[in-house]
């Protein structure tokens, strides 16, 4: 919405044309064209409808997309490994995803700390130890944590699709910093961003025999993340439509009852 | 009736005697109520039950949040993931808030149309006006504790706020953060405050309704009870269609919480606090929104120009024009019993000010729509005309109306509009007859 308003009053500048020739002008108007041109795609989000729930077998391939693609950069440190339990992953499988990473435990008791295999109950293993150490391996730019991305901008599921897909070569009126990739859904910062293309066909393969392509990785990936930073929707789904019908039902009774007393008053 | 009981039950009697809270719970059931109140008085009682909501909701809440900077986004997410049923509690104060908000805004124009300000309500409007600064502040503060981007930014933004006040402001400023920025101590002062304040309003509430109960209820026909024949007793009746507004109310709540939980939320929000980033657009909650317009509209050295050509050397700048005239809007508000000398209370026989009771809640809602947008070209001149209006309409119109508008002649009493079915009373009332 806000890229939509932003495009259109670029565009009205650009109408009124008072005669832009500063380098940064044209900058801004080469943007204003690409905000114009690339408004944000709405999709339908199943879970989204008010008996809507996450669709699990989405969320696995989400899953697997991030835990292959995505977690050799980005961190999700408000997530266990037991809330897997949550996308539909047996006990003995959320064992597996935990051990398959080591985490530094202790101290033990001779003082030192020691590795271990993780388990269900560690927080996701982030890729970087520190800020600084995912910036020096970034060139110098911080991968975002996932653990709220598609709560934490503007569109959110729609947003990260948007991201995902939207690489491509850059308009010849936009000037490129260095190290820096073209990205139509990247309005944050005029279409450029740090992160290279992560995905292309084919680049998980998906146990169900989902054709792993771009749109539908980036679909799966912003299916997991929206599971990720609403973990309780499905929950929230069910009780609300109870709560709902419970206090129809109550205050229709309200209702007869304020009727009957009234009856005698006027 | 207002005698006190007998009470059949001996326990009940010796405390009584003792300690005369049933005779005092007595009166408040028996207590006369105008009969003709129709659904927009519901309000004050929602606002009652949300202030209940909002303090039970938050108790739960404070046991699992940790009021540390570095802690506290995280002790957040860790209720609305870890906790059993967090998510539903937070979302219930989150969205009370707003729901809070928005029964109490349409409480007081009830009490503007309606006329209920004036004598002999003046102080249970200003206490009425009291309560809603209070729940300002508390709902600021409260808003500040997720330590979000927005947390963060808005704290910064609304108490730089006092940095206007000449000589004394930036020494202000560094007192209300306990230190050189907004950090750890400003998260802790305001947690304490947060959880103090909806206490402070429970006993302003208190005087509110002792205020009320003192010379009883306006009504929709805006005169005063003549006799017993114009009341009913506030239990049954009125319990019971409170309870029915409850429940209608209850409803809409509860599909904000559990459908769009997010819906008054800011992304941003969901972003750690950074004190190094800035985030490009920083917005109030909407509740605060027509007031942020109003303190954003001045122009450079607006009242300072005027000021200057008439005093000659004092000149003030515009953060500190639109400081004064943001905490002006609410002034003028809690003065209307003393701007408005009509007579007449009830907008219903004011032909003229019925009008511009529209226009108000129009230039009311325009505020807040500018103060949602950045403060950049139509925008900016339509939240000054909006706000000349707001300060134009509640102190030089206000009074000028009560000059210069001819009422329409009023009822005798107000039951015998109700009784003889003479038109204009009668007309709302109609469906409730059949029972």
């Amino acid at each position: 919405m806000r890229r939509i308003i932003a495009g259109c009053c670029a565009a009205i500048a650009l109408v009124l044309g008072t005669g832009a020739t500063s380098a940064q002008d044209e900058q801004a108007q080469c943007i204003a064209e690409i905000a114009a041109k690339n408004p944000l795609a709405h999709q339908e989000w199943d879970f989204n409808s008010i008996f809507g729930t996450y669709d699990q077998a989405a969320l696995k391939r989400g899953f697997q997309v991030y835990k292959e693609v995505c977690s050799a950069c980005h961190s999700m440190n408000l997530l266990s490994y037991r809330h897997l339990s949550g996308i539909g992953l047996s006990e003995d499988e959320i064992k597996a995803v935990a051990a398959s990473v080591q985490v530094t435990d202790g101290p033990n008791d001779e003082g030192e700390m020691f590795e271990r295999p993780g388990r269900p109950s560690d927080k996701f293993h982030p890729p970087f130890p520190n800020e600084q150490a995912a910036r020096a391996s970034n060139n110098g730019a911080l991968p975002p944590d996932l653990s709220l991305m598609a709560k934490a901008r503007e569109g959110g599921p729609d947003h990260i699709v948007g991201i995902l897909t939207g690489y491509g070569d850059p308009p010849a009126c936009l000037k490129m910093n260095e190290g820096m990739n073209f990205n139509h859904g990247f309005d944050a910062a005029g279409f450029q961003i740090a992160m290279p293309a992560p995905l292309s066909d084919g680049a998980v393969t998906y146990a169900d025999g989902t054709q792993a392509t771009v749109p539908q990785m980036a679909h799966d990936v912003a299916y997991f993340l929206s599971w990720a930073s609403e973990p309780n929707l499905d929950a929230r789904h069910k009780i609300g439509v109870g709560t709902i019908l419970f206090l129809i039902v109550l205050t229709a009774c309200f209702y007869a009852v304020y009727r009957k007393v009234w009856s005698d008053v006027h | 009736m207002s005698d006190a009981p007998r009470f059949k039950n001996p326990i009940v009697r010796w405390v009584d005697h003792r300690l005369p809270i049933f005779t005092f719970m007595h009166h408040q059931q028996v207590y006369p109520t105008p009969k003709n109140l129709n659904y927009w008085w519901n309000f004050g009682s929602l606002a009652g039950i949300m202030l209940v909501v909002m303090i039970v909701t938050g108790i739960v809440l404070a046991m699992h949040y940790t009021a540390n900077a570095t802690m506290a986004f995280d002790s957040v997410e860790r209720i609305m993931r870890d906790v059993n049923y967090g998510w539903l509690i937070r979302y219930i104060h989150m969205n009370g808030a707003s729901m809070f908000f928005i029964v109490v805004y349409i409480h007081i124009f009830r009490g503007l149309y309606y006329g209920s300000y004036k004598a002999p309500r003046e102080l249970l409007w200003l206490l009425g006006i009291v309560i809603l600064l209070l729940m300002m502040a508390t709902a600021f503060m409260g808003y500040v504790l997720p330590w979000g981007q927005m947390s963060f930014w808005g704290a910064t933004v609304i108490t730089n706020l006092f940095s206007a006040i000449p000589l004394v402001g930036q020494s202000i400023v560094t007192w209300l953060w306990g230190g050189f920025s907004v950090d750890n101590p400003t998260l802790n002062r305001f947690f304490s405050l947060h959880y103090l304040l909806p206490f402070v309003i429970f006993a302003v509430v208190f005087l509110h309704l002792w205020a009320l109960h003192h010379h009883k209820s306006n009504n929709p026909l805006g005169i005063d009870i003549k006799g017993p024949q114009d009341t009913i007793p506030f239990h049954p009746y009125y319990t019971v269609k409170d309870n029915f507004g409850i429940g209608v109310f209850f409803i809409v709540f509860a599909a904000l919480v559990f459908f769009a939980p997010n819906f008054f939320g800011e992304a941003d929000n969901n972003i750690p606090a950074n004190p190094l980033q800035t985030p490009p657009h920083i917005v109030p909650e909407w509740y605060f929104l027509p007031y942020y317009a109003i303190l954003r509209a001045t122009p450079d050295n607006f009242i300072g120009g005027w000021l200057t050509s008439w005093l000659g050397f004092i000149a003030v700048p515009a953060k500190l024009a639109g400081v004064i005239l943001m905490f002006g809007s609410l002034l003028v508000l809690a003065l209307q019993p003393w701007f408005d000398r009509s007579p007449v209370r009830s907008a219903r026989f004011r032909p003229v000010y019925k009008w511009f009771f529209w226009i108000i809640l129009l230039d009311a809602v325009v505020l807040g729509y500018c103060g949602a947008k950045p403060p950049e070209g139509a925008y900016v001149v339509i939240a000054r005309l909006a706000a000349a209006w707001y300060f134009f309409h509640f102190v030089i119109l206000m009074p000028l109306l009560s000059v210069f508008e001819r009422p329409d002649p009023l009822p005798h009493s107000i039951s015998e509009p109700v009784l003889k079915g003479s038109g204009f009373a009668l007309a709302p009332a109609k469906p409730m007859e059949k029972a």
